[in-house]
């Protein structure tokens, strides 16, 4: 169904072209013959840029043509994706999209959508968590939740901007176990560094950053894991309930890294870089650079990421709504 | 202590550091290229390096970046960062009267210094300093940045009410673009580019660069324009010394100051060197001179600034919390190294963090040698003459502001701000105190709404916490002491004309 979705629409943007280049000829055997630029919507040093960095290089070793890393930062990630889908599809621009391209649109900071981009390869999958402090009067996610319902507004919680990813997280949660979304108050924040700073200085109650971002206060004692929004424990802390077990509801939340181009790039570009990218993942270097980050190595097809990409635009579309923040 | 010594004496990590600081010297040195910049460009080839060396690499090219931004500003009255912006009127002015490369020399040994002393509070009470940040909430975080503020106004040269004019038109740029606790953009007009509003970077070009080159081409017989004279090399390192030596208890309290402030969360660096340069101004025995060529601001300012580069690693090392955005990509770097920064890294990686310690120390030291050879090489530029020298740097200034967005919007901003800045010399209002409104600006407002939001609407709330009451009382008392002073001035302007 999304499938043929996406291929009306590739047709729909490719027709003229269509003669000349017939979908189903694809040969799979694309090489760009000149640099490419690989733009990164967010700032060095994070976890979209170490992924997106990684793979940039292996792309290079692949290929034999640099792959130029570019972070075009800023507006919440608006910048730097509008760079992407506004480019020639030509296979010379690629970038980093990620989950944000499902919550920009529905809150109305951009027209772009998923459909503005031509999805590669999926790269990281980073499900929430819901951490408090040490000395927290909260030892699990129910408690938590109990006293939430009792007491709206009178906790918060931080983690990102206001609609960002990670407050969606929190005010889904809520929403989908029958709770206000906004019975835990959400205090915007630069980011999830700023939050877990706000966090163990007593300026929030609770942060619902990426389970990973929280790794090494976790496992210092400084902060405390109540839940992981996934259904799968993370191996590096395989003891954090999971929320799709722990909650009626079965809530999970991820954020998502994917290898996309501006919409309309044609199949055999797309498939040249589905092919080169699936390669990269199965080396054990990738594996190595995964571990070393506590993140598993994911992997999807083409046809199931821009299908995972538009049911994530739905459920978030939904959250938004909820939540109040829809535009 | 000898393992550690002999880890950091490897032919490796001395070539890595040395090359690491030259280089971190010629980004600096570029009006309009970043620390933070270079570190970035840097990423890449940390990946091919040991731990120790991905991150020394990283340390020698922030610390020598961070001292190279004076070049310029003193210079070409452009500063690097805007910590330098706090004392670059009076760097400027002495490199003007025909001491360039003493205050470069003195820029230089007091960097080294205040960066070696950063690093004996880092080795030494990390943890305790780590304590004192985890305090640091939005409401400290606010109030901080709310002194910084204040410093940018009694410290200039101007009359208050022109400071305050210039922090103003800082803090009016600094709104433009997503406002931060709701997300609305603001002043934009539908452009994308706009959204995360007007870097410091294409502002400091436009402001400081800009003006500074329609002024000369307002200047009818360009070719008498007056040459600087460079003082031979020897002569100047001994009179900065002298210099230094004489000020080596300033140089202390401003290293410490600059080192406890960098460790907390926000805008460390840039707040660090306008609070010692304040309190220089305030403890000196000529204030008046402060704006005009007064060799104790460049000393303390300049202390201060590299001893907040080093404080910064705090956060980082003890919670895995980035302190900037330095911190933020050598965070990702050790990551990418399988060490994770926090708590245990002390315990679990004792060795590579007290060698982190040492490779700071070394880079603090050779950056006297690679800091040399860049005023050396910089003076010598100055050879040019300043028609031909300015275009130059513009289009320079230019390429630097273009490269930290990618996008034409960076040169429109440097050219309108070029302008702006240019009426504001004319009316004789300040530039430093803009650049200090548009950095603070967004950190005193998001940590003004997120306060705002947490207290839902109370005041009281910001004095609540302990911390908190002692830095908003201090806020207040400085305020209420300017209004006065204001006041005072105002009447005795007045009383001579009365007679």
């Amino acid at each position: 169904m999304t499938r043929t979705t996406r291929l009306s629409l590739l047709a729909a943007v490719a027709a003229p072209a269509l003669f000349a280049a017939p979908l189903a000829m694809a040969a799979c055997d694309w090489k760009p013959e000149r640099a490419v630029t690989y733009v990164v919507p967010w700032g060095a040093g994070g976890g979209t840029d170490a992924n997106s960095r990684m793979l940039a290089s292996m792309l290079e070793q692949a290929w034999g043509v640099p792959f130029n890393v570019v972070n075009r930062t800023g507006g919440n990630g608006v910048t730097g994706h509008s760079a992407i889908a506004n480019a020639e599809p030509d296979g010379y621009t690629i970038g980093a999209v990620t989950v944000e391209i499902n919550t920009m649109h529905h809150v109305g900071l951009t027209d772009m959508t998923f459909e503005s981009v031509t999805p590669l390869a999926l790269v990281d999958i980073v499900p929430s968590s819901v951490l408090v402090k040490k000395d927290s009067r909260f030892e699990s996610l129910d408690a938590l939740l109990a006293f939430a319902k009792a007491n709206p507004g009178e906790l918060t919680a931080s983690g990102t901007s206001q609609g960002g990813i990670w407050h969606l997280a929190l005010a889904g949660m809520l929403n989908a176990e029958g709770l206000a979304p906004d019975a835990i108050r959400w205090i915007p924040s630069q980011g999830a560094a700023p939050a877990m700073q706000e966090l163990i200085a007593g300026g929030v109650d609770i942060a619902t950053p990426a389970l990973s971002e929280g790794k090494a206060m976790i496992e210092s004692g400084e902060l405390r894991a109540l839940a992981y929004m996934h259904d799968q424990p993370m191996a590096a802390l395989p003891d954090v309930p999971l929320t799709a077990k722990a909650l009626p509801s079965g809530w999970t939340l991820a954020a998502y890294i994917t290898a996309s181009g501006p919409a309309g790039m044609s199949d055999e570009i797309a498939c040249s870089y589905e092919a080169a990218i699936a390669d990269i993942v199965a080396t054990p270097e990738w594996a190595a650079f995964k571990a070393s980050r506590g993140s598993e190595v994911v992997s999807m097809s083409r046809a199931d990421l821009a299908a995972y990409m538009a049911r994530s635009d739905e459920a978030l579309g939904k959250v938004i709504e909820a939540v109040g923040l829809a535009k | 202590m000898e393992g550690v010594i002999g880890a950091i004496l490897t032919p490796e990590i001395l070539l890595v550091v040395f090359l690491c600081t030259l280089y971190g010297a010629f980004v600096g040195a570029m009006p309009g290229l970043t620390a933070t910049m270079a570190v970035a460009l840097l990423v890449p080839f940390t990946y091919f390096m040991e731990p120790l060396a991905a991150v020394s690499a990283i340390v020698a090219t922030t610390t020598t970046a961070i001292f190279a931004g004076d070049i310029s500003g003193a210079l070409l009255k452009i500063p690097g960062t805007p910590a330098s912006a706090a004392y670059v009127d009076d760097s400027h002015s002495l490199a003007r009267a025909g001491r360039p490369r003493t205050v470069l020399f003195v820029s230089l040994i007091t960097a080294s210094l205040g960066g070696l002393i950063g690093v004996a509070l880092l080795a030494t009470a990390a943890p305790e300093l780590a304590r004192l940040s985890a305090r640091f909430s939005s409401y400290e975080s606010f109030w901080l940045a709310c002194l910084g503020l204040t410093c940018a106004v009694f410290v200039g040269g101007a009359s208050v009410s022109r400071n305050f004019a210039s922090l103003f038109i800082g803090l009016l740029i600094a709104s433009v673009g997503i406002d931060v606790a709701v997300g609305h953009p603001r002043l934009t007009f539908g452009q994308v580019e706009l959204l995360d509003g007007i870097s410091f970077i294409p502002a400091m070009i436009g402001m400081f660069a800009m003006s500074e080159l329609l002024r000369n081409a307002a200047d009818p017989f360009p070719s008498r324009m007056p040459k600087f004279t460079v003082e031979p090399a020897g002569a100047a390192v001994a009179a900065a010394w002298r210099e230094v030596r004489g000020r080596w208890a300033r140089v202390l309290r401003s290293g410490g100051l600059g080192t406890v402030i960098g460790a907390l969360p926000g805008a460390g660096a840039d707040i660090a060197a306008w609070i010692a340069y304040a309190i220089s101004r305030k403890t000196a025995r000529n204030p008046e001179d402060y704006g005009r060529g007064a060799m104790g601001g460049v000393v303390e300012g300049g202390a201060a600034n590299n001893a907040a580069v080093a404080g910064a690693w705090t956060p980082a090392l003890v919670f895995g919390i980035p302190g900037d955005s330095v911190t933020a990509i050598a965070i990702g770097v050790l990551l990418l190294k399988g060490l994770t920064p926090g708590p245990q890294i002390f315990t679990t990686d004792a060795d590579l963090v007290h060698a982190l310690f040492a490779s700071f120390a070394l880079a603090n030291v050779l950056m006297l040698v690679s800091g040399t050879l860049a005023i050396l090489a910089a003076t010598w530029l100055l050879r040019a003459p300043r028609p031909v020298l300015m275009p130059v740097v513009l289009m320079l200034s230019l390429v630097g502001g273009y490269a930290i967005t990618n996008s034409t919007t960076a040169l429109w901003i440097i050219l309108a701000l070029g302008a702006l800045g240019f009426a504001m010399e004319r009316a004789r209002i300040p530039i430093a105190p803009a650049i200090l409104g548009l950095v603070l600006g967004r950190v005193v407002e998001d940590n003004f709404m997120v306060s705002m939001l947490k207290a839902r609407g109370d005041f009281a709330d910001f004095f609540e916490r302990t911390p908190s009451l002692i830095l908003g009382a201090a806020t207040l008392a400085l305020w209420a002491f300017l209004l006065l002073r204001a006041g005072r001035e105002t009447l005795a302007r007045r009383r001579p004309s009365r007679g």
